[in-house]
């Protein structure tokens, strides 16, 4: 089974991001590390590549063309990536990133993309249901559990109030949450032989998609911050201190 | 020119963020509805009275919703000059919008805090955790598709009559389609319910494991509250899905909210920082939640609740 992940290099979450002066766009440093839920897409894809002696082709789109986070997920075991790398690309909204996504994902032919549901520094939750429309495929979102048998997949899809079984032939996009499955680590091995692992460059011209301006930022500005309370040390009695604070807004 | 609104169907009524949305787009012009779910006379009284002048109502069955939904709003959209449509946070908004964007070639607006309409759509969100406000303005003609986040509007019965209603066939989405609902099952909590309750009490990955929800439940019991939790709880699988606040879960804005073993990440303030008194325990000083705290309590929860469990049984 030829299955496709899509990922993404963000800039590492541990320091905070800026956004440039002029577009307001997130300031991207060479060094890029792999969205941490990005993870758990390559653990399911490697899982069922495993289970059907299929393939896992990264795919992601980057504009700053460093590799670090595609490393990190050929580390884990994924077979080879496109990386697609054009400085038009900078600042692209969702719809673009799903129009070059999708369009590398067509060109290399696909029973199975897995997704994650959003990105941690993005995060508007719709890419996967993009790319789904433009592969005129289903889109199996929000899976917290899966498995594939005779071309066709079964998810468990979380709802409001609890989940929902959802199948489907395949081909298919799978949206995975942060919970579905634990990721693995990469070994020593892994890091080694992702080194010298096929990683294939693309731009936006090479896949037939023009990039289009839908929105822009036009201001951003500090909020003010709720005020810090009372901070205090438990010496045995801070309770009391809880209690004393429902009895005064009436809730006891 | 309408403004259209998604909304959903649960339970036989539209879902109550659905509501918010079309009293929403009620205060800025007439409101089209595309409705979601079985559909029935009493939840399209409930969507005119909230203001909705007209229902496309679709009933997807078993199919899943967001490939026939987005076919069929599309083609009513593409006859239209309408500017906005409005999504909520739900799942089935986030899936239809998506789809929907690509059939469109549509903009797509998320995480929005505010929406106007002059000429052209503009989104107010914010970043980083709530500390930047963000103003997005949609430079594309067509319909934009904004998401906002839950609770921001207030869904407000104006006392508006029956919706003009139109029922929308089932379209064929071919392999689009092919994706079909084979089981639903309810994971309920006790109690009230998380969204509606006045007290909530939260647990994070400091409980440690996941029996000691039950400690939650007792003082949520003693308060009359509910019990919600983080995604790292949610994901370890110590509760379901449904107990998750923030981003990617519910967003609750209780009179009082108790934090137990919760860091306080951005991604979980988003989804509470509206409570209007905050109590945190956490075992570290420098625990981001204290930064919004009301009362901060540095200390170890496994002492602190049981304490709290006990002055609040010897007052009853
Ligand atoms: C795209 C995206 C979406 C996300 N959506 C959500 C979301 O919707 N909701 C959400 O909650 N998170 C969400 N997250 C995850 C979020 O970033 C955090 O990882 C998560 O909120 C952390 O949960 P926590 O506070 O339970 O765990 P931790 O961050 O591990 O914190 C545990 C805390 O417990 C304290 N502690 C430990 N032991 C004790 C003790 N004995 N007594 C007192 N305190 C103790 C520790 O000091 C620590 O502060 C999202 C992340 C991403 C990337």
């Amino acid at each position: 089974m030829n299955i496709a992940v899509c990922v993404k290099q963000i800039p590492d979450p541990a320091t905070p991001y800026e956004l440039d002066g002029e577009n307001h766009w997130v300031v991207r440093p060479n060094d890029q590390v792999l969205d941490d839920t990005d993870r758990v897409g390559v653990e399911v894809g490697l899982q069922l590549a495993e289970a059907t002696e299929g393939t896992v082709t990264l795919f992601s789109m980057s504009p700053s063309g460093s590799l670090q986070g595609i490393r990190q997920a050929l580390a884990m075991g994924a077979d080879k990536a496109v990386l697609v790398d054009d400085e038009d690309l900078k600042g692209s909204d969702a719809l673009t990133t799903a129009r070059i996504l999708s369009a590398a994902v067509q060109r290399e032919g696909f029973d199975l993309v897995i997704t994650g549901t959003e990105s941690t520094d993005g995060y508007s939750g719709v890419v996967p249901q993009m790319m789904s429309e433009l592969l005129d495929v289903p889109c199996l979102s929000f899976a917290r559990g899966f498995s594939v048998a005779d071309d066709t997949v079964t998810i468990e899809r979380q709802t409001a109030s609890g989940y929902e079984t959802v199948t489907s032939p395949l081909p298919a996009v799978v949206a995975v949450t942060a919970g579905a499955v634990e990721p693995r680590y990469p070994t020593f091995k892994g890091i080694m032989q992702a080194k010298s692992k096929p990683v294939d460059t693309a731009t936006a011209a090479d896949l037939g998609v023009e990039p289009v301006v839908t929105q822009a930022v036009i201001a951003v500005e500090p909020v003010a911050s709720r005020a810090a309370g009372e901070l205090v040390e438990d010496d045995g009695e801070a309770y009391l201190k809880i209690v004393e604070l429902l009895e005064e807004v009436k809730v006891i | 020119m309408a403004i259209w609104v998604f909304a959903e169907e649960i339970d036989g009524a539209p879902t109550p963020g659905s509501l918010e949305l079309v009293s929403k787009a009620n205060s800025m012009g007439d409101t089209a509805v595309f409705y979601v779910g079985a559909g029935s006379p009493e939840a399209f009284a409930v969507l005119g009275a909230h203001g909705a002048g007209t229902v496309y109502h679709l009933d997807t069955g078993d199919v899943l919703p967001a490939a026939p939904a987005a076919r069929a709003l599309g083609e009513l959209l593409e006859g239209s000059d309408t500017k906005l449509v409005l999504f909520g946070m739900g799942n089935t908004d986030r899936d239809v919008a998506g789809r929907l964007s690509a059939r469109l070639g549509a903009p797509v607006v998320a995480n929005g805090l505010d929406v106007s309409l002059q000429d052209t759509v503009t989104v107010t969100s914010e970043i980083l955790g709530g500390s930047l406000s963000v103003t997005t303005q949609v430079v594309l003609d067509g319909p934009a598709l904004v998401i906002t986040r839950p609770k921001v509007f207030v869904s407000e019965d104006t006392g508006g009559g029956s919706p003009e209603v139109h029922t929308v066939a089932l379209p064929d989405t071919g392999r689009s389609g092919g994706a079909t609902i084979t089981e639903r099952h309810v994971e309920a909590s006790e109690g009230p319910d998380l969204e509606a309750a006045q007290i909530v009490v939260s647990g994070g990955r400091g409980l440690g494991a996941p029996d000691k929800f039950a400690m939650l439940d007792e003082l949520a019991g003693l308060l009359g509250g509910a019990v919600g939790g983080t995604r790292a709880v949610v994901d370890a699988g110590w509760v379901p899905y449904s107990y998750q606040i923030g981003q990617t879960g519910k967003t609750v804005k209780p009179s009082v909210y108790i934090a137990a073993g919760i860091s306080g990440a951005m991604q979980h303030i988003v989804g509470m920082k509206g409570s209007s008194t905050i109590i945190a325990i956490n075992k570290d000083p420098d625990a981001p939640i204290f930064a919004l705290a009301d009362l901060g309590v540095v200390g170890d929860l496994h002492k602190v609740v049981p304490q709290l469990i006990e002055a609040l049984k010897s007052r009853s």
